[in-house]
């Protein structure tokens, strides 16, 4: 092959427009590599939550109450589920390919070496991230309606705004995970006091209004529970005033702009270091 | 086609200057390098090398003074510049999850070309890198070399204008350095500018026509390897050791016989143009050392005499 030389071959202002989207595709075919253990994880995680929380315990509360919010236990847990799914994922490949890619590889420094900017590796990370949470989320979906969690015909919406949600917190954990200095307690840290408690206290498994009111913020400040409750405005109509759903959806949007300016300067700062 | 002009400045630095706090890591240096030069940063660890590589390569910003890189600055162009660089980094970047191939082929995406071109262009590479029979191989089973090897053909994947080789051959055996060197003096061949730092005074004689002596953020002097060692050093070296007790003492003595001596912790360096002539004079006076060896100048003795360190310490 003759040489033709980067003068006359390379063009920057088409990397300039779609550079984001080369960083993707290089992601997704590391990713496609362990596509055996993304899909087994999609597909049996929700069955699992769901034969034994959803049916199980779910027996022992329609059995003493009859029902939760007006609807068996499942319906009622499902979204949550689904969002709780959203947010695994996306934190999934926002969190551990980012550290990877900045201090066990330094992969991200080959491709910044490259016409392509921080900011767009950035971008890269998480459109990947979504591709995949994307995938997960529509399994995730497919077991729900199975089980029959859907009783609205609008169900479906719960999966759109499940990915907004672990777009939201994907980008805003990247952030973080790219101005993390120690990583290797952060990953822990991060699964012990921000993902068990956000789990647990965002009315994934009861209502919000359940739980004390000093324990209640924890919902609040927790995108699961705005993601939640507008989930199960989707599936089986539960009531959200339009002032509230405009304060959840507001929240969520708010995280994800944070979180893309976070994760842009972080990621624009450290590899220029 | 571009026209190659051989006098065309392609990197042009003036008053180069970066600092972190209160340490300096390069102290307002000036060069330029030619197209189709091969020029060397030669200096031991700390010397200010890999800064001044970084901030040539668009990746960490300069405190002061001027540069162009194909007449743009990349404070400014970054990415317009980077369009046109091959970077192999000290520690080699591979995504060791994937295959040899397809790290060349995303790498090259990540420069907008087309796939048709990639692809035909994978199959030269692997051929250049000697690592045709390992292309579905992944990354993490390769040796050191064909890391390295995969890591210079993936930053000529884009046929950069520039080729940057930081320390290419640090921590590999001989004979992985020498199918390296090869590789590397047929891309000089091939009209390819290069740009090469190394603490490695063979690699610097090897691959380069122009060296730049740095120590401390400074450059101590600058020349062809042959131009170096005329003007800095003489044309022989006479190594002495007459014992680590003894070296000291019988230095002052010796200091009289050669035009310039150096004493090392093990042995001591005689510079004469003539070191058998002197090896005779110094039997001929009754100092006779335990062993003697006569060999031609080298850059390592050109950076002793401007810094008064050895390279590789």
């Amino acid at each position: 092959m003759k040489r033709q030389g980067s003068l006359d071959i390379v063009d920057p202002a088409r990397i300039a427009k779609l550079g984001s989207f080369s960083v993707m595709r290089g992601r997704l075919a590391i990713m496609w590599k362990f596509a055996w253990s993304v899909g087994a994880t999609a597909a049996i995680n929700p069955t699992l939550y769901l034969l034994s929380v959803g049916i199980g315990v779910g027996k022992l509360i329609n059995a003493h109450s009859g029902s939760v919010d007006g609807v068996k236990y499942l319906t009622f847990l499902a979204p949550a589920l689904l969002a709780t799914a959203a947010i695994q994922n996306a934190m999934d490949e926002t969190v551990f390919p980012v550290l990877e890619g900045f201090k066990w590889t330094k992969s991200f420094f080959a491709i910044h070496s490259t016409p392509i900017s921080g900011k767009q590796i950035a971008n890269g990370v998480l459109l990947a991230a979504m591709v995949r949470t994307a995938f997960s989320v529509s399994v995730y979906g497919v077991v729900v309606y199975l089980f029959g969690g859907f009783t609205s015909a609008r169900g479906w919406l719960a999966i759109p705004i499940a990915l907004f949600a672990g777009a939201a917190f994907g980008s805003f954990i990247m952030g973080i995970a790219a101005s993390a200095k120690n990583d290797d307690s952060f990953f822990m840290l991060l699964s012990r006091f921000v993902m068990m408690p956000l789990f647990l206290f965002s009315g994934t498994f009861y209502q919000l209004g359940s739980m004390p009111i000093y324990l209640r913020w924890i919902g609040w400040i927790s995108p699961l529970w705005h993601t939640t409750e507008i989930g199960r405005f989707f599936t089986y109509g539960h009531h959200v005033s339009a002032a509230m759903m405009v304060l959840h959806l507001g929240y969520l949007a708010a995280m994800f702009i944070a979180g893309i300016k976070i994760s842009h300067r972080a990621f624009e700062k450290r590899l220029m270091k | 086609m571009h026209q190659s002009n051989n006098s065309e400045i392609l990197i042009n630095a003036k008053g180069l200057h970066k600092s972190y706090g209160d340490f300096t890591a390069v102290n307002g240096i000036d060069f330029q390098v030619k197209r189709g030069e091969s020029f060397g940063f030669l200096g031991p660890n700390g010397a200010g090398k890999s800064t001044t590589m970084r901030i040539i390569a668009a990746t960490l910003t300069r405190t002061d003074g001027e540069l162009t890189i194909l007449g743009k600055d990349p404070a400014v162009k970054g990415p317009e510049i980077k369009a046109h660089l091959g970077v192999v980094p000290q520690a080699d970047n591979l995504d060791n999850a994937l295959t040899v191939e397809e790290n060349l082929y995303i790498y090259g995406r990540y420069f907008g070309l087309s796939k048709k071109f990639v692809r035909a262009k994978i199959e030269d590479l692997l051929e250049f890198a000697q690592l045709v029979d390992k292309r579905d191989v992944k990354v993490e089973a390769l040796s050191g070399g064909m890391k390295r090897r995969l890591t210079i053909a993936r930053a000529l994947v884009s046929e950069p204008e520039i080729l940057m080789l930081d320390e290419p051959t640090t921590g590999l055996d001989p004979q992985a350095r020498h199918i390296l060197w090869d590789r590397l003096f047929r891309l000089k061949e091939e009209g390819v500018t290069l740009l090469i730092t190394t603490h490695y005074m063979d690699e610097a004689e090897q691959l380069c026509d122009r060296i730049m002596v740095m120590d401390k953020g400074s450059i101590m002097a600058e020349d062809s390897p042959t131009g170096l060692i005329k003007n800095y050093s003489t044309k022989e070296v006479l190594e002495v050791r007459f014992g680590s007790e003894r070296n000291q003492q019988i230095a002052p003595e010796l200091k009289q016989l050669a035009s310039r001596i150096e004493v090392l912790p093990d042995r001591i360096l005689l510079y004469a143009d003539d070191g058998e002539a002197l090896l005779h004079t110094l039997n001929e006076k009754g100092l006779h050392p335990n062993t003697s060896l006569v060999r031609r100048s080298s850059l390592e003795d050109v950076f002793l005499r401007l810094t008064g360190r050895t390279l590789v310490d």
